[in-house]
């Protein structure tokens, strides 16, 4: 890629408060401890999925916030709904990879059989229909994560910022 | 009441199950899925079980796989961008023929009802009509170019040749052979729905059409042919194709199969919400404004969204289906 996307992107302060400790997540990994996941918890998932053309994290880009997640895990349901904000409301694959980013992060943390539905927040991109289209067609979006190349582009971007709990 | 009853769950892929079709005699089918293979499956005494395994075919995922009409051969539509046909002819399936052309996913192979002609589609928007030249040879009839995006499913007319395609476009498109100069070419495009369609089949006739999209709705379409008696207009003298028939409010999310049974009329839909359900025409329904109702619905048919939907061809009742879940179910309808 010859020029950014977005050369220079508006950098937040990450969340203060809500924020979980080394401690709280073993707990939450215990099996005993009963533990219905909700919004935070799914927030916590994605907050640090890198920007892939950034060294920012998505909360820091303020692409994903803790507002715009709905879960459902009741009656037993398991249902998350994801809507994330594009820095820059122009490029389609850009905002594709950071979808895709997220949904795959979620499918890899969160209980089998999870319905995740991942979509642009409404009115803050040009081809948000294309981009959600795109992004909820599980068969291209298989197809997609079959290519070796585009994974590991994903699979940098949900990994990079682990942190080493 | 009507209900489906679970009679056989089948395990053996190893994750996501996209497809499955029945053999032509209804005492045998095959499945495919993400771990790119085939298996084929029979009924000893009361148990299903893999006699095959077909695994050197496909790089990767195999999408769909569909039986010739005679039963002899098996096509595999697979990711990796190719078609292989399987035959029988020397006891144990074996791989003869490969077709290659399209410049991505191949998503779905469908055999006409002569066994003569074969479709496939692909993510390359475009359409495949290949001829059954010699034993092991198939040549490439036509390259069909009207769908604006990803092709998911081609179906044969069950009596003529006719072919339907569904598409990411949101329009389903009809194609013929011209007996002038034996081109083929779009006779049709269906629009309607207002997301991609995932999958269509005729009824037993084939004067009706029904189709599944992520639209969360049901069509059924109707041909008009010129000259017909409710004097629907159709250009160009072709046949026209109109939506008379819309059901919606009954799947919660996408629906990714559907299927028309040829022997009850009845139709089953695949959705992504797990559930499978079974759609009946009313008693009083009318010709060119047909009505159907929901008569069952297997909320947890599966533990995730359900791929496929099959009724068996000769076994009245009984359907099949596939999931993201890794099992293959067997159902009985009861009235």
């Amino acid at each position: 890629m010859t020029a950014l996307a977005n050369p220079s992107p508006v950098v937040h302060e990450e969340i203060e408060g809500g924020g979980r400790t080394c401690q709280d997540k073993a707990a939450e990994h215990n099996e005993a401890v009963e533990d219905p996941i909700d919004a935070w918890e799914i927030f916590e998932i994605i907050r640090r999925i890198r920007d892939p053309e950034h060294p920012n994290t998505l909360e820091q880009l303020k692409v994903v916030e803790p507002s715009l997640i709905t879960v459902d895990f009741s009656n037993g349901r398991k249902y998350v709904k994801v809507m994330f904000t594009p820095t820059v409301p122009l490029h389609c694959s850009l905002t594709a990879l950071i979808g895709l980013s997220i949904s795959l992060k979620l499918q890899r943390s969160l209980p089998q059989y999870t319905k995740i539905d991942v979509y642009v927040t409404p009115g803050t991109h040009d081809q948000e229909e294309q981009v959600n289209k795109q992004l909820n067609d599980k068969e291209r979006v298989a197809a997609a994560l079959e290519n070796k190349n585009l994974l590991s582009v994903v699979e940098s971007c949900m990994y990079d910022y682990e942190e080493n709990c | 009441m009507s209900k489906l009853s679970l009679e056989h769950t089948l395990q053996g892929h190893k994750g996501r199950i996209w497809g499955v079709s029945w053999h032509p005699k209804g005492n045998a089918f095959a499945s495919c899925g993400e771990d790119k293979t085939i298996r084929i499956w029979s009924l000893s005494g009361n148990t299903w079980t893999t006699k095959t395994i077909l695994s050197d075919g496909h790089k990767r995922t195999i999408r769909e796989i569909s039986w010739s009409p005679c039963g002899q051969y098996l096509t595999s539509a697979s990711f990796d961008g190719t078609t292989a046909i399987w035959s029988k002819t020397s006891g144990e399936f074996e791989c003869i023929a490969t077709l290659e052309g399209h410049e991505n996913e191949v998503k779905s192979v469908s055999w006409s009802h002569s066994g003569s002609l074969l479709a496939t589609c692909s993510r390359d928007k475009s359409v495949w009509i290949w001829e059954l030249a010699g034993d092991d040879e198939f040549d490439c009839a036509a390259v069909l170019n009207s769908h604006t995006q990803d092709v998911k499913r081609v179906v044969w007319h069950p009596k003529k040749e006719i072919l339907a395609s569904a598409s990411y476009d949101n329009t389903i498109k009809m194609y013929a052979e011209n007996a002038a100069d034996n081109d083929w070419y779009s006779t049709a495009t269906l629009e309607s729905h207002t997301s991609t369609v995932w999958s269509i089949d005729f009824d037993a006739d084939g004067e009706r059409l029904v189709s599944c999209s992520d639209d969360k709705t049901l069509k059924i379409w109707r041909a008009y042919p010129p000259g017909n008696e409710e004097g629907i207009f159709t250009p160009d003298n072709e046949t026209v194709w109109k939506c008379v028939c819309t059901i919606s409010g009954e799947h919660s999310r996408v629906i990714y199969d559907v299927s028309w049974c040829k022997k009850t009329g009845l139709i089953a839909t695949a959705c992504g919400d797990d559930a499978i359900r079974i759609f009946k025409e009313d008693a009083n329904s009318q010709k060119n404004e047909p009505t159907f109702s929901m008569i069952t619905s297997e909320d947890k048919a599966h533990l995730q969204d359900v791929n496929a939907v099959k009724w068996n061809p000769s076994q009245e009742g009984q359907l099949i289906s596939c999931s993201d879940d890794g099992t293959i179910k067997l159902w009985k309808f009861i009235e």
